[in-house]
């Protein structure tokens, strides 16, 4: 097994250039430019059918692409099947060996590369994901949790380049994933290894990369920090994927100072002009729709809307429900002309006037608004179903 | 729901149950039928279960009797003279060899071939899959007299010698389909993840077959196995037709069944019936064993 490529500490860096997967007609990944540096968690994050699991797979060697190329480290491996290439996988539904022993699960990939002392290395290896009392038990003797460490332990053992996981904690309760999620990330920052991730849940990408690629239809949305991504979304689907958007359709009407000038609904709204690089028609007489996240916005009751402070965003609205769930409370508006807005807010000090039927003021401080190009749907991404989310 | 309350309720109209009463004397067959209904499963099992392994226990207790005559269908006498000297018939232990050896080749031969069948079958698209897939069954659908003429009809016409080669193919013939259903089962619930992760862990194709595929499939390899075994061995019609002068152990026991049966034949049966038994138990021990470490 001198064949693979050579171990080296730390991750390296994967390239993917012009990589696309096309089955008959249908075209599952779109031709795709991505760099992953070495050493970071990377994930890829979209609704299923998006295209990142067979961008995983052909990371891996699993599929092979139908254009361009993989290279890890530096060196080319497109044409290594997928026993040559040093990268290993934790598959979402852990494909642990049935009739190998948790030991003998973990010591596989070290055994085929011709590995002969092999004892010590398992043996700190479930001792890193806890489960060193469980070495002689049988994967279906595990529980959900269990198995999963050790599907992580299988592929870590081997020290690989870059470590591919593929929804490996959707088959977990949430309690249970939450945890998993922080036990990765810390295993990450202590090995070293690129790890990529896929996942369709927002919140689990957020929390655990560094870098997330949005993904949709084959391609690739977005890419940027977690924060970065929420705070500037590119498009309707990033802006509706990750957390919740109000989008509103505008007119823009004017310039003022580093401000955008928007009629919406006969009320005039303030967007900051350099907020705007996603917008193309962001000028006089063109169509913008104006961002903002719900938790930025702020209700207060009609009766004191000149509480409001000078120079906020703001509209009119009636309360059409309200849904209290602990830190804060979610709140449909009726935006008269358009639309429902949600507004979270905090539980500090609540209106109590501020029920279902009250007439409202919506205000927000305009630096928090971002425009959007308005020829996409503002309803991208919007419907999927959050499978276990 | 006012309606009724107005009413007064049906039920008080009956006079009221006394919890303190006597119970009322059941008659027997009532008592018979309560019990009957309280153990139905119970008794449906052993019902089963005795008519499953009764004629085995007629074999058994009949191993060792000392019949008058040439007929072992009468009890006689106890007699453990069979028993001491099973091969005291001619001809007797010569023919359990041969059905013996037929059936390990038999086994082998179908076992190899219908696993690479099976996983063909489950494994690949290819033209004639569906077809193929169908006509495995036949030789389990098709009545085994049929198929023993025609083999018969088949070797005649192509003048191989009828003997060992031929009751060999046509034995590995039909117990094909047997293996290549057992093992397709097996193989098709097989989840294809698990050969992909051996690949992932550095095992080229000829290692993750027989480190992950192989060892999986084992189970389905190994009931097709047992099977081809138990049907080889114990076959009789398609035998017949194309043994010419060879003689197997089924035949032998039909021939002298004609003449007289030998007490002999119930030691044979009896001592197969409790191997098959104890492989089972001893199959079951090691199972239970492992599962507890």
């Amino acid at each position: 097994m001198t064949q693979t490529a050579t171990p080296q500490s730390g991750g390296g860096d994967v390239r993917l250039q012009g990589i696309s997967k096309t089955y008959g007609s249908f075209t599952a990944v779109h031709p795709l430019d991505l760099t992953i540096p070495a050493a970071s968690f990377f994930a890829l994050l979209g609704a299923s059918g998006c295209g990142k699991t067979t961008t995983l797979r052909m990371i891996a060697g699993l599929e092979d692409p139908t254009t361009g190329t993989v290279a890890l480290g530096g060196q080319d491996v497109t044409a290594l099947p997928p026993y040559k290439r040093h990268v290993n996988t934790v598959f979402q539904s852990y494909a642990l060996f049935p009739h190998l022993d948790i030991f003998e699960n973990v010591a596989f990939g070290l055994r085929r590369r011709g590995v002969k002392s092999v004892k010590k290395q398992v043996e700190e290896m479930l001792d890193l994901v806890q489960l060193g009392p469980m070495a002689r038990r049988r994967p279906q003797q595990l529980s959900g949790g269990q198995q999963q460490r050790v599907a992580v332990a299988r592929a870590l053992i081997n020290k690989p380049q870059v470590l591919l996981l593929d929804e490996p904690l959707g088959a977990l309760d949430l309690k249970l994933r939450r945890q998993m999620q922080l036990e990765l990330k810390r295993i990450q920052t202590e090995v070293g290894i690129t790890f990529v991730h896929v996942t369709h849940d927002q919140e689990e990408a957020m929390t655990m990369a560094d870098t997330v690629a949005v993904m949709n239809g084959g391609r690739v949305e977005q890419l940027g920090a977690p924060a970065d991504l929420y705070e500037n979304p590119a498009t309707t689907f990033v802006a509706n994927f990750l957390g919740t958007s109000n989008l509103i359709e505008a007119e823009v009407t004017g310039m003022g100072g580093e401000h955008l000038l928007l009629t919406a609904g006969g009320t005039t709204l303030r967007l900051p002009t350099r907020r705007c690089g996603a917008a193309p028609a962001a000028r006089t007489g063109g169509k913008v729709l104006a961002g903002v996240r719900p938790e930025k916005m702020a209700l207060i009751h009609a009766d004191r809307a000149d509480a409001v402070p000078e120079g906020h965003n703001r509209l009119p609205g009636r309360i059409k429900d309200a849904s209290f769930i602990g830190v804060s409370t979610q709140y449909v508006i009726d935006a008269h002309a358009l639309g429902e807005l949600a507004v979270y807010e905090q539980n500090i000090e609540r209106d109590g006037r501020l029920v279902p039927g009250a007439e409202v003021v919506l205000h927000w401080n305009p630096a928090h608004t971002f425009g959007l190009d308005a020829a996409q749907s503002p309803l991208a991404g919007t419907d999927l179903d959050e499978e276990a989310a | 729901m006012a309606v009724s309350e107005t009413r007064p309720p049906v039920r008080e109209t009956r006079p009221p149950a006394d919890a303190n009463r006597p119970p009322v004397r059941v008659s027997a067959p009532r008592r018979a039928l309560r019990l009957l209904r309280r153990h139905l499963v119970t008794i449906a099992g052993l019902g089963t279960l005795g008519y499953l392994i009764l004629p085995n226990i007629v074999v058994l207790v009949f191993s060792f009797n000392k019949p008058n005559g040439r007929f072992n269908y009468q009890w006689q006498r106890f007699s453990t003279d069979a028993w001491s000297d099973p091969c005291g018939v001619a001809d007797l232990c010569g023919s359990l060899g041969l059905s013996l050896q037929i059936a390990v080749w038999a086994t082998l031969g179908a076992t190899a071939l219908g696993t690479m069948i099976a996983f063909a079958l489950a494994r690949y698209r290819f033209r004639a899959r569906s077809s193929v897939n169908t006509l495995i069954f036949l030789p389990m659908a098709m009545p085994e007299v049929v198929m023993a003429a025609s083999l018969a009809t088949l070797f005649l016409n192509m003048g191989i010698q009828f003997g060992f080669w031929t009751i060999l193919i046509a034995h590995i013939m039909f117990c094909l389909s047997f293996v290549v259903t057992a093992v397709k089962a097996r193989v098709m619930s097989m989840d294809p993840r698990l050969e992909q992760a051996a690949q992932d862990l550095y095992a080229s194709p000829v290692q993750t077959f027989l480190r992950v595929t192989l060892p999986i499939a084992a189970p389905g390899i190994a009931a097709g196995a047992l099977l081809s075994f138990a049907l080889s061995f114990d076959d009789f019609i398609i035998t017949n037709f194309n043994a010419g002068s060879t003689v197997t152990f089924p035949m032998f026991v039909w021939g002298s069944a004609q003449r007289g049966t030998p007490v002999q034949i119930n030691v044979i049966g009896t001592a197969m019936f409790l191997i098959a038994v104890l492989c089972v138990v001893v199959g079951q021990l090691a199972g239970k064993r492992r599962k507890r470490s």
